[in-house]
């Protein structure tokens, strides 16, 4: 095993692990105000397939992201449609959400299966220049990924800093309380899931307009639901959430490690790991109060009409 | 149409409240036939012509039909998986790893015993098929009797370790000589019957039967009267001394003994071989059928046929129109979407 091919290793993990990052954070708003977007997996769909359809029409991947944040606020507002105004079960609307975006994502990217784009510019990380061309190539990054962890800092800022994250809390622990406190639960956590949705729809333009270059059906492979796991993991912290991001990127790292050097270990075993560790920390924290989900996670707030 | 209306309810079977809620439904569902047309249109496809595709491949034909009740066989017992535990308030959306766990063990059973006779070696593959998904359903299940961890966090995490291990299970151990992605053929005793040369099996009978113990458990037996006080208020049920905890482990058990059974199904039934992603999310759907039918036993029946003739006839809209077979499930959000928001428009006069 070289140098190269560890670094080749982290490399990807960084590409793969920043798409998984802002989903994740997206998902930590949507639950901090209550709310469980399982159907997280439909709307990066949607997201990456219209991105990659505006990237190219326009040429301009930036568009491109914008149809992405767009999209995946507007698929979350479907969710926020049945989940607080029609007051429908979370689970199953989420899941009837992810069935909509494996069909509407089909449709959009049909006719760019196999389209090239412009992706976005990779730029090398300050300091690296010095380095030999093949190790220097491993170390350009594009701005998704250097914003990446600003974003994760900004969100817990948004949350933990400023009123209306005080707002978004609050619905999530108590919607009857912040009712009572003049706050509007249901504008609140149609808020919530819009920024989800635009957070979760800048990890799918990542995915599809800067790292894979391309679109196929279902490219998400699961996406979602690691995102889903990862919010339980960091404990509902967007701080917390790129130590997660990391530990899941980083398995599928140590697995490429393993399989470049030749060590015959199972890769549907390694990808175990990740959610076997979360169930394990979940186990771990028990039923202590300070660690637990927010209390009104998953439950309609039935307003005081 | 109060005059059909007058006309059903003077048969016993459908109250007047049947037909009323069945009414709506059906307008609920040509609702959402329409919205997919708008789809439909705006791709640049004639929506009239695809519905009569869809219609006359699914309900047109004596095969068609058999092909819709095939894809609807697995559906009814994955949905009877979510609605035996959520009699007691569990929440379980596990079936999808529930049912991965139990075509595993099921397939075990048909690789290593494959001289049994057919008597004896289906019903063995169907036990461990559902001993497969009653100890995948157990870790929620305990979790939650101890007060530990919420039922539904615990069983969605394990959807994602199921198929894994499914996975390593056929490439390190069961791949065909030639083909690694997929077990060898079943023999023809790991098959369960099918009948008058259609593809419809065994599992029918099973999900139906299961089915009506489901409903007669709950409407005639002590058990029944048990579950529900548990599902109302566990903390009352408690102090009136049902075993609380006992119940949630058992029950949580049972529906993953069920969906586990599922997995049997489909593998013996229905494909006669494992592969990885041989589940096409049945596990989930079948969480969406419950949800659709609120745990009755008879809606879980008519909400499965409805999904299975929208999912059938988007095979044929893939053939005929060419687009991706995975359009369909546009149509079948469409109408998840409708009858979970239950807008009033539909809603008929409350008597």
């Amino acid at each position: 095993m070289t140098l190269l091919s560890i670094l080749g290793v982290l490399s990807s993990a960084i590409f793969s692990g920043t798409s998984l990052l802002y989903t994740t954070l997206g998902e930590v708003i949507d639950e901090r105000a209550g709310i469980v977007n399982l159907g997280l997996e439909g709307v990066l769909l949607v997201s990456a397939s219209s991105g990659f359809a505006v990237t190219a029409i326009s040429g301009n991947p930036y568009l491109g992201i914008l149809m992405s944040m767009l999209a995946g606020g507007l698929m979350n507002m479907l969710l926020g449609y049945l989940a607080i105004t029609r007051k429908a079960n979370q689970l199953a609307s989420g899941l009837a959400l992810m069935f909509f975006g494996f069909g509407l994502s089909a449709l959009i990217g049909k006719p760019y299966v196999a389209v090239k784009i412009h992706s976005l510019s990779r730029f090398l990380l300050p300091g690296m220049a010095s380095l030999p061309l093949k190790y220097s190539s491993l170390f350009k990054f594009d701005v998704l990924i250097y914003l990446v962890i600003p974003v994760a800092v900004l969100v817990w800022w948004l949350l933990y800093r400023t009123r209306w994250g005080l707002s978004v809390r609050a619905v999530g622990e108590n919607a009857d309380t912040a009712f009572a406190s003049g706050r509007n639960p249901r504008l609140i956590r149609y808020q919530a899931l819009f920024v989800g949705g635009m957070l979760a729809g800048l990890g799918a333009a990542h995915l599809s307009i800067a790292y894979t270059m391309n679109w196929t059906e279902n490219m998400t492979a699961g996406r979602g639901f690691i995102a889903v796991a990862l919010v339980i993991f960091s404990k509902w912290d967007p701080l917390r959430a790129i130590v997660g991001a990391l530990v899941f990127s980083g398995a599928v790292a140590f697995q490429l490690l393993l399989q470049s050097s030749g060590v015959q270990v199972s890769s549907f075993l390694l990808d175990t790991i990740p959610y076997i560790l979360t169930l394990i920390v979940l186990i771990a924290w028990g039923g202590n109060r300070r660690h637990s989900a927010p209390a009104m996670l998953g439950r309609v707030y039935q307003g005081s009409e | 149409m109060s005059k059909i209306t007058e006309r059903l309810t003077r048969f016993p079977l459908f109250g007047q409240k049947t037909v009323r809620t069945g009414m709506r439904y059906l307008l609920m569902i040509l609702f959402a036939f329409l919205m997919f047309g708008v789809i439909l249109l705006i791709a640049g496809i004639d929506p009239l012509k695809s519905y009569e595709d869809i219609f006359s491949s699914t309900l047109g034909s004596a095969y068609g039909f058999s092909e819709v009740v095939v894809s609807m066989i697995p559906m009814l017992i994955t949905a009877l998986a979510v609605a035996l535990p959520f009699r007691v308030g569990l929440i379980n959306i596990g079936g999808e790893g529930q049912l991965f766990i139990g075509a595993a063990f099921a397939t075990f059973g048909a690789l290593t015993f494959p001289n049994l006779p057919a008597w004896l070696l289906l019903p063995l593959m169907a036990l461990l098929g559902m001993l497969g998904g009653a100890l995948w359903a157990f870790i929620p299940g305990y979790l939650k009797s101890i007060g530990l961890v919420n039922e539904t966090i615990t069983s969605l995490l394990l959807n994602s370790v199921a198929p894994k291990i499914v996975g390593f299970l056929i490439l390190g151990f069961w791949h065909s000589p030639r083909d690694t992605v997929r077990t060898p053929n079943f023999v023809d005793a790991a098959r369960l019957p099918t009948f008058f040369g259609t593809r419809v099996h065994l599992g029918l009978v099973l999900g139906l039967v299961l089915l009506v113990i489901f409903w007669f458990v709950l409407k005639y037996t002590r058990w029944g009267l048990e579950m529900g006080a548990i599902g109302s208020n566990p903390q009352a049920a408690k102090r009136n001394g049902i075993p609380l905890a006992k119940y949630l482990v058992i029950v949580m058990c049972l529906g993953g003994a069920i969906a586990g059974l599922a997995g049997m199904v489909q593998v013996s039934g229905f494909y006669g071989t494992l592969f990885p992603n041989f589940s096409m999310s049945l596990g989930f759907m079948g969480f969406m059928i419950c949800w659709l039918a609120g745990g009755d036993p008879l809606g879980i029946v008519l909400m499965a046929f409805v999904v299975s003739v929208i999912y059938s006839g988007g095979n044929l809209l893939q053939l005929t129109r060419g687009l991706p077979y995975a359009v369909i499930n546009i149509l079948l959000a469409f109408t998840l979407f409708i009858v979970l928001a239950r807008p009033n428009f539909f809603k008929g006069k409350r008597s």
